[in-house]
C-alpha cells in the first residue's frame, strides 16, 4: 500500500483559526464569510468539470428534447409549430405498428428475459460444484462486443446454411424461417437479445438469493413444503424487492430496444415486423432529418416510461405498508 | 463432504442430499445443467472461432461443419488487413482509455467535492445529476447528437473527434453516486487528521481517499472501458468517418463487403480484448455489479 504518505512529525501548522483572536464580533465574522467562501470556491472547483459536462452534454439536451418536439427546422430556420409534429407522428402509418411492435418484444422479452435468469439463479444456487464456471459462463455474453453477438446470431438464424436449422432439422423438427417471417422476426431478436443480456440479472438474482436465511429453509421444511412450495413461500417473497425492481428496470429497458433489431433485421425487418419505437425515432432524426418528429415520439415514449416508474412507485409504496 | 456441510442452507436439505435418491438427483441435473450450459454460452464462442479457421466455401456449407476441414490461420491475418482491423482497435482503444480518463478524474473530483467538502447547492446538483438516470438514454440521443455537432457557446462541431465519447462518458451519473457513496463511508477522523497535517484538499483525495477506495475506482474503470468497447449506436452517430471509427461500427459497416469467414474472424478479434478483461478482473466485475447495485 502507498499508504498516506503524511507523517505525525509533519506536526499540526497551527492554521491561523479564529478561535483565540478575540477580535471584534463584525471583523470576525467578515473572516467567518470569507473562509466560507473560500471553502465553496474551492468545493465548487472540484465540481465544475463534471458540472460542465452534465450542463452540455445531459442536461440541456434535456431541455432541449422537450423545445424540440414543438419546433420545426427548415433550412436553418426555426419556427414554433405547436402540437403539429405530435400530429404528424400519430398519423404516420408506422407509429401504432411500432408500438405494437415494442411491446411485444417487451412482453416475450419479460416471459424469456425475466423469468429465465430467475430460474437459472435458483438452479445454479443450489449445485455444490463449479457453481463459479457456471456464473462465468452465463456472463460471457454481456462482454461481446454487440456487433460480434449479433453477427453471430445472424448466421445461426440463416434460414440456408444456419445453424439452429441444421439442428432442427437433424432431429426432424420443422425449421422456421426465423428472421425471415413476420411471425418469428420478432421472438428471434428476443432470443439473441436473452442471450447476450441475461447474464447481469442472474448474477443480482444469485446475489440477492445468497442472502436468503438459511432458516427459513429449514423451518418451511418441518413443515413438510415441497420444492415448489418453498420457492413460491421462501425464495419469492425473500427476493421480491429486487425482483420487482428488475422487473421495472426490464420494461425500461425493453421498450427502448435498438441495437439488436437494428442489426439482425436492418431495423424495420419483413414488412415492418420489427420496426421498434426507438427504430422509428432514429428513422425520423437521421433518414429523414425531421427532428422534431423524432422528438415527439421521444417525449411520448419518456412520458410513458415515467409513467410505468410512477405506477411502480406507487404499488410497491402500498405493498409496503 | 465437509465443505457441503458448511455450505449456507439453500431451497435443497443437506439432509436430502445425502440420501442415495437426492445424491443421484443431484448429479443427474448437475450433469445435464453442464451440458447445456456449455453448449449455449461456449458453443456460439466455439463456432465464431472455428469460423474464422473455415475456407469461405465451408463457412457456408449446409448442414455446418463441426470443426474446420482444413483450418487456415491466414483469415485471420485477411479480416486483419481487409477491414483494417488495427485502425479500428487502436481509435476503440483511444477512445476507451481516455473516456476512463476522463470518467476518472471528473467523477472522482465531483464525487469527492459532493460527499466530503459539500458546497452550497451541492445537494441540488447531486439531485439534477440522478434525474439524469430517469430519462431514457435513447430518447436523449437525438438531442445529444445535435448538441455535439454544434456545441452551444464554443459552437464547435465535434462529430469525428474523440472528444465526442469522451465529455458524454463522463456525464454518467451512476459513477458518481457509486464515488459518492464509497467516499461517504471513509470516516471523517481520517480527513481530519490529514488537514491537521497540513494536506491540502487535492492531497488529501490523492494519498488518503483514493488509495482506500481502490475497489471502487476498480469497478468503475473496467465498467467505463467495457461501455465505450459496447457502444454501438453513438459512434455510429458521432464518428462517421471510417478512419475514426470503433471496432463495432467499423465491422458493421463493413460486413456486407467481404466474405463471411473474414467477417467471422474479425468479430473473434473485436471480442478478444472483452473477454480477456472479464476473465482477468472477473471479481472485480462480479462484485462490481452486484454492490453497486442494478445498472440492468
Amino acid at each position: 500500500m502507498s499508504a498516506p504518505a503524511l507523517t505525525r512529525s509533519e506536526a499540526p501548522k497551527g492554521r491561523p483559526s479564529g478561535k483565540h483572536a478575540a477580535g471584534p464580533p463584525a471583523g470576525r465574522r467578515r473572516e467567518d464569510i470569507a473562509r466560507s467562501i473560500r471553502r465553496n470556491l474551492s468545493a465548487h472547483g472540484f465540481l465544475i468539470g463534471a458540472v460542465l459536462c452534465f450542463g452540455f452534454f445531459s442536461w440541456y439536451p434535456m431541455v432541449r428534447e422537450f423545445l424540440l418536439a414543438f419546433q420545426k427546422n427548415k433550412n436553418g430556420v426555426t419556427t414554433w409549430v405547436g402540437w403539429r409534429n405530435f400530429e404528424q407522428v400519430i398519423n404516420d402509418p408506422a407509429f401504432w405498428q411500432a408500438w405494437r411492435n415494442t411491446l411485444l418484444f417487451t412482453a416475450l422479452a419479460l416471459v424469456l428475459g425475466f423469468a429465465l435468469p430467475f430460474l437459472v439463479a435458483v438452479l445454479l444456487n443450489e449445485f455444490r460444484h463449479a457453481q463459479g464456471y457456471l456464473r462465468l459462463l452465463v456472463y460471457l455474453p454481456v462482454m461481446l462486443p454487440p456487433v460480434a453477438s449479433v453477427l453471430l446470431f445472424k448466421y445461426f438464424y440463416d434460414p440456408g446454411h444456419g445453424l439452429f436449422n441444421a439442428i432442427l432439422g437433424s432431429v426432424g423438427l420443422p425449421e422456421p424461417e426465423w428472421l425471415q417471417s413476420t411471425d418469428t422476426a420478432m421472438l428471434s431478436v428476443v432470443i439473441a437479445a436473452t442471450w447476450m443480456n441475461m447474464g447481469s440479472a442472474t448474477l443480482i438474482y444469485l446475489a440477492s438469493l445468497q442472502g436468503i436465511p438459511g432458516e427459513l429453509y429449514e423451518a418451511a421444511d418441518l413443515d413438510g413444503a415441497g420444492l415448489w412450495r418453498k420457492i413460491w413461500h421462501v425464495t419469492i417473497p425473500q427476493t421480491r424487492l429486487i425482483l420487482s425492481l428488475m422487473f421495472l428496470m426490464q420494461i425500461i429497458a425493453t421498450m427502448q430496444v435498438f441495437v439488436e433489431p437494428f442489426l439482425l433485421t436492418g431495423g424495420a425487418g419483413p414488412e415492418g415486423s420489427t420496426t421498434t419505437v426507438v427504430y422509428l425515432i432514429y428513422q425520423y432524426a437521421f433518414n429523414f432529418n425531421n427532428y422534431g418528429a423524432a422528438a415527439a415520439l421521444g417525449l411520448m415514449l419518456l412520458l410513458l416510461l415515467a409513467g410505468v416508474s410512477g405506477a411502480y412507485a406507487r404499488l410497491n409504496r402500498s405493498s409496503g405498508e | 463432504m465437509a465443505a457441503i456441510e458448511a455450505r449456507p442452507r439453500t431451497l435443497i436439505s443437506p439432509a436430502q442430499l445425502g440420501r442415495r435418491r437426492g445424491k443421484v438427483t443431484y448429479w443427474i441435473v448437475f450433469g445435464l445443467t453442464m451440458t447445456v450450459f456449455t453448449l449455449v454460452f461456449l458453443g456460439p464462442l466455439y463456432w465464431m472461432i472455428t469460423g474464422g479457421l473455415k475456407s469461405t466455401a465451408e463457412v457456408i456449407q449446409s448442414p455446418p461443419t463441426p470443426y474446420p476441414k482444413d483450418p487456415s490461420p491466414e483469415t485471420y491475418g485477411d479480416a486483419w488487413d481487409r477491414l483494417n482491423l488495427a485502425k479500428l482497435l487502436g481509435n476503440t482503444l483511444y477512445y476507451a482509455f481516455g473516456a476512463l480518463a476522463f470518467q476518472l478524474v471528473l467523477c472522482v473530483a465531483a464525487a469527492y467535492s459532493l460527499s466530503k467538502l459539500r458546497p452550497v447547492l451541492g445537494n441540488v446538483i447531486l439531485g439534477m445529476m440522478l434525474a439524469t438516470l430517469m430519462i431514457p438514454a435513447t430518447v436523449l440521443i437525438v438531442p445529444q447528437y445535435l448538441t455535439v455537432i454544434d456545441v452551444p457557446l464554443f459552437e464547435r462541431n465535434l462529430a469525428n473527434s474523440p472528444w465526442a465519447i469522451w465529455l458524454p462518458s463522463v456525464t454518467n451519473a451512476f459513477n458518481i453516486f457509486l464515488l459518492k457513496r464509497f467516499f461517504d463511508s471513509i470516516p471523517q477522523e481520517l480527513l481530519d487528521a490529514a488537514s491537521m497535517d497540513g494536506a491540502s484538499r487535492i492531497r488529501t483525495l490523492w494519498s488518503v481517499i483514493l488509495p482506500i477506495s481502490r475497489p471502487i475506482l476498480g469497478v468503475v474503470s473496467i465498467f467505463a472501458i467495457v461501455n465505450v468497447w459496447k457502444d454501438f449506436l453513438w459512434p455510429l452517430l458521432t464518428l462517421p468517418d471510417p478512419d475514426k471509427q470503433t471496432l463495432n461500427v467499423g465491422i458493421y459497416s463493413l460486413s456486407t463487403g467481404v466474405s463471411e469467414n473474414v467477417l467471422i474472424a474479425a468479430m473473434t478479434i473485436a471480442s478478444i480484448p472483452t473477454l480477456l478483461i472479464f476473465l482477468i478482473f472477473q471479481r472485480n466485475i462480479m462484485s462490481g455489479l452486484t454492490a453497486g447495485g442494478l445498472k440492468g
